[in-house]
Parts: C-alpha cells; sequence; structure tokens
C-alpha cells in the first residue's frame, strides 16, 4: 500500500466534508432557478452552517446523553462511510473491511442513532419523525442490501473495490437486467434514505408529513449544523457511491499515481455534480406522495431489488 | 448475431416483460394497465424475434411479427376502447389485498417460480432456458392479478397477462411453436378480447359500473 493510497483516502473524506454543503447547495440552486426564484447561492450552506457553529450550546431539559451524542454519531458513521467506499481510488487502506454490509450497517447505525434522539426528546414531533423514519428504514435496509447483493453476483465478492473493478473490466453487464433493476432499486430507496422528495420534502418545516425534520426539530446550534452537514454528507457519499458502481470510469487504481488521483478526484466530482443536478431537476416536477403511498413505493423498489438478484443469479451464471 | 447479444437481448426482453407483470401489480390506473400490457407484448415479441434471427429461421420471424402486431397494438387498442370515459371508471376501486401486500406475495411468487422451474432448466441449460422462470412468474402473478383486482377490465388485463406468460414460456422453452398454432392460439385471445370488450361495455350499461364484486348478489 502506497502513501499515493492513503493520500487518496485523506483526500476522499476531506472532498466529502468539503464538497457536500456545496451539493446541497448547488442543489438548492437548480431547484430554485428551475422555479424562476433567484436562490440563495451555492455557498448558502456553507454560510449557514458557519452561523449556526457560533451559535451558543443549547440542550433541551430532560434530554440524555443519547441525544447529545447522536449528532456526533450520524456524522462519524458517516465519515467512516466516506473512508471506506471506493470514490477516488480503489485501494484504500480499510478496502479489506471495505464490504457492501458493513457500508449499510454504518449507514443504519446512523439512521437509529437519530432515531434514538428523537425519541429521547418527548415530544409529539420526535416521536412521530422517528416512528416515520423506521417504518422508512425497515423496508430501505433490506432493500439496500439485496440491490448490492445482485452487484456482487458478477463480481463474485461482497467487497465494494472488486464490484466497482469488476464493472469497469466488464461494462457489458451493466446493460444486464439484474443491474439495470438494481440501479432503480438503489436510486428509489437512497431517495428516500437521504429524505428527497417524494418520501420526504427537504425544504419544508412543521408539516405533519414531514420525517428528518421532525425528528431534529430540537436540536439548535452547533449540533443541527452538525446533523444537516452529515445528512449533505450522506447524500454525496451516496450518490458518488451509485456513481462508481454504475459508472467507474475515470477512477484511481489500487496503487495509483498522483495523475490517476487527481484524474479520480475530477471524474467522481463531475459524477456527483451531474447526479445532484439530475435528482433535484427530476424533484422540481414531482409532488410529496402521501405518507401512506411511501411504504407502496418502497415494497415495489424491494420487489425490484428481488428481481435484480434473481436475474443476475439465475441469468448469469450458468445452473449445474 | 453473436451469442453474446442474443444472450443479452433475450435477458433484456425477459426481464422487460417481468417488469411490466410487475408494474401492472403496483399501478391502479386502468389506462397505465392497459400500457403496460402493450410494453409487455412488445418484450414477449422480441423473444421469438431474437431467437428467429438468431437461428436464421423464417418462421419464428413470421411469428415474432404476428405477436408483436397483435399483442402490443392491438389487443391494447380494444382494451383502451373499454376503458370508461367516467372519472370514477379509470381508476381500480381498491384491491381486494393492499399495493404493498400484492408487492410482497409477487416477489414471493417471483422466487417461487424460479424454485419449480428448476428441473426444467436443468434438462437442457441454454441461454432461452435459463430465462423460463421469468416467464413462469409471469403466469403465476398473472393469476394473482385475476383473484385480486375487482374491475372487469383489470382482469381481463390479468388472462391477457396469463396468455403472455404462457407464449413466453413456449417461445423460450421449445423455441417457438409451429406457425399454425401460434395463429390459432392468437386468434383464440383476439375473440377473448373482443368479448370481454363487448361484455364490459354491456356490463357498465346495464349496471352503470364494472366493479365485480357488487355483482355477487341476485337481485330483482
Amino acid at each position: 500500500m502506497s502513501a499515493l493510497a492513503v493520500a487518496a483516502a485523506a483526500l476522499q473524506v476531506v472532498g466529502v466534508l468539503a464538497g457536500a454543503p456545496l451539493v446541497v447547495g448547488g442543489m438548492r440552486q437548480v431547484r430554485a432557478r428551475l422555479e424562476g426564484r433567484a436562490g440563495g447561492g451555492i455557498g448558502q450552506p456553507w454560510r449557514d452552517l458557519r452561523k449556526q457553529l457560533r451559535k451558543q450550546q443549547i440542550t433541551p431539559r430532560g434530554t440524555t446523553v443519547v441525544f447529545a451524542l447522536a449528532p456526533a454519531v450520524v456524522a462519524g458513521s458517516t465519515l467512516l462511510i466516506a473512508a471506506i467506499v471506493p470514490l477516488i481510488a480503489l485501494g484504500s487502506p480499510l478496502e479489506s473491511v471495505a464490504d457492501l454490509f458493513g457500508v449499510v450497517g454504518l449507514l443504519f447505525l446512523g439512521t437509529v442513532a437519530l432515531t434514538l434522539a428523537g425519541i429521547d426528546t418527548g415530544t409529539a414531533f420526535g416521536g412521530m419523525g422517528s416512528s416515520r423514519e423506521i417504518t422508512i428504514a425497515a423496508l430501505v435496509e433490506p432493500t439496500i442490501l439485496l440491490a448490492v447483493f445482485a452487484l456482487s453476483v458478477p463480481g463474485e465478492s461482497a467487497n465494494l473495490a472488486a464490484i466497482v473493478s469488476a464493472t469497469e473490466n466488464h461494462p457489458e453487464q451493466l446493460v444486464s437486467p439484474g443491474s439495470l433493476l438494481a440501479f432503480v432499486a438503489l436510486g428509489i430507496v437512497i431517495i428516500a434514505e437521504t429524505g428527497r422528495l417524494p418520501v420526504d420534502n427537504p425544504s419544508t418545516h412543521l408539516e405533519l408529513t414531514m420525517i428528518h425534520e421532525a425528528m431534529i426539530l430540537e436540536y439548535a446550534g452547533p449540533k443541527l449544523a452538525l446533523v444537516e452537514w452529515a445528512s449533505g454528507m450522506r447524500l454525496t457519499v451516496l450518490l458518488g457511491l451509485v456513481a462508481n458502481l454504475f459508472m467507474p470510469w475515470g477512477i484511481a487504481g489500487a496503487d495509483p499515481s498522483l495523475l490517476a488521483v487527481l484524474i479520480g478526484l475530477a471524474s467522481i466530482t463531475a459524477k456527483v455534480v451531474v447526479l445532484a443536478g439530475l435528482l433535484a431537476a427530476g424533484e422540481v416536477f414531482i409532488a410529496k406522495l402521501r405518507l401512506f403511498r411511501v411504504p407502496e413505493l418502497l415494497a415495489g423498489s424491494f420487489l425490484l431489488a428481488l428481481l435484480a438478484v434473481t436475474a443476475s443469479y439465475f441469468l448469469g451464471t450458468p445452473t449445474s | 448475431m453473436t451469442q453474446a447479444t442474443y444472450t443479452g437481448v433475450l435477458d433484456l426482453a425477459a426481464g422487460a416483460f417481468l417488469l411490466a407483470a410487475v408494474l401492472v401489480v403496483w399501478r391502479r390506473e386502468l389506462r397505465a394497465l392497459v400500457r403496460m400490457l402493450a410494453w409487455q407484448g412488445a418484450a414477449l415479441a422480441t423473444i421469438p424475434l431474437t431467437v428467429g434471427i438468431y437461428q436464421a429461421d423464417a418462421a419464428l420471424i413470421v411469428v415474432g411479427v404476428v405477436v408483436l402486431l397483435l399483442r402490443a397494438v392491438v389487443l391494447p387498442l380494444l382494451l383502451a376502447r373499454a376503458v370508461g370515459t367516467e372519472d370514477h371508471e379509470r381508476r381500480e376501486s381498491t384491491p381486494l389485498v393492499n399495493t404493498t401486500t400484492s408487492l410482497l406475495i409477487t416477489a414471493g411468487l417471483t422466487v417461487l417460480a424460479y424454485a419449480v422451474t428448476r428441473p426444467i432448466i436443468a434438462l437442457d441449460p441454454s441461454p432461452a432456458t435459463r430465462a423460463v422462470p421469468a416467464a413462469f412468474a409471469v403466469i403465476l402473478i398473472a393469476v394473482f392479478v385475476m383473484v385480486s383486482r375487482r374491475r372487469a377490465l383489470s382482469q381481463a388485463v390479468g388472462f391477457m397477462m396469463l396468455d403472455n406468460g404462457i407464449a413466453a414460456t413456449a417461445f423460450l422453452i421449445t423455441s417457438g411453436v409451429p406457425l399454425i398454432v401460434e395463429l390459432g392460439a392468437s386468434l383464440d385471445v383476439l375473440f377473448a378480447v373482443l368479448v370481454l370488450g363487448l361484455l364490459t361495455g354491456q356490463m357498465r350499461r346495464t349496471f352503470g359500473g364494472t366493479d365485480l364484486d357488487q355483482l355477487r348478489e341476485l337481485r330483482d
């Protein structure tokens, strides 16, 4: 393992930290422009974060250590995912544990931490948001696992780097029904997991239908900043992961040169920007789904993921 | 056409075929159901066309073209005409099983189809037979749609899907039935849909709706 591979992994973490607010800001800006508003500019989330980080720490009366620790757990687990997944280069120092099941587990560690914090506040909104979040997570988790399982069949490994390099070497696998279905299923659950339209509306507060915002209603100041930063990072990491699973071109190899790392950085930035722009542009045209219809959507994506597994297993491998 | 392209196109066709069936379970708007059926017909026609081109079999290509015209164009048009124009007639009324459960049942049926067709695949493993589970799953899903929907038209869509599934299984297992058999079966289906369309129209005129659950009791 060369020093450059370690540097690439560090660059990934720093890039996600610095880039996530810009991604969120860019998506808001795209929406604003398409809706005919001027928008706050791409740097607005960074300015919001700076403002909130300067504020005083306030802890609601009656909350425990669960409430206080949740933002750190969410942000920490997301940063760990950012270090594990192959975004810029394949050979990260954590590659041996860069297993998709591990990534999904870390993802849900953050979700569960926030959910518990929502219950911990003891308010009506917190508990409601938590119960909704868990309803969604219970359907999202198996879907992600199945979709990932479908992707791991051609590469014969659940290791992320192995999957990405298998796709890079055999791009024709991408047009098989298995990976197309897995792509759609993964897209739907990532939208649900990051709380975007049509599952949750990220730009509203105090609506009876909100999910993510209801859980974090009691946070203020630096903790709120951390939660929002973490949710931006989750979106960025997941977009980057999807981009590299299905379009792995440009990613640096296991033992990269400096130029390859730079190309990897440029290509992942371009992919995430394009995906985020498409997601934001798509959101303009859809309305939020009724809460009771959300399980339908997620059950549908679960089914797609299951079909992806069966398709890639039965069509892809000769049955002996 | 190389072996790899042949396998790829066949797999994609089978996948699209199964996906259309899943979307029929998912959607509730009757027009959308008919549109899905048309897509499914196109995916079905792709199977004999691909096999025909790969094996340079002219009869199979003719069958494919007939299937394409009939199942992707004529039958959906006929069914679309039977969809009522009134607002409450355009959507499926609440199905007997809610959508989330139906989707999970569909998942179970798909796995079941893969399980029961394993011996068939083991007999003669080839790219075509390996896609048989998808066709078999469509048969099972179609039966489920027929028993769980209430509107006459969605049950007709279920019936058409059942027939599509059987045809696809036949194409995949035997790489094509004789032309005369396929023509006979297609004609049968055409007449069945004509009769179903007439019946639906008649029902709507007589009872003002096509919800079959309301027709259970005899009234004078």
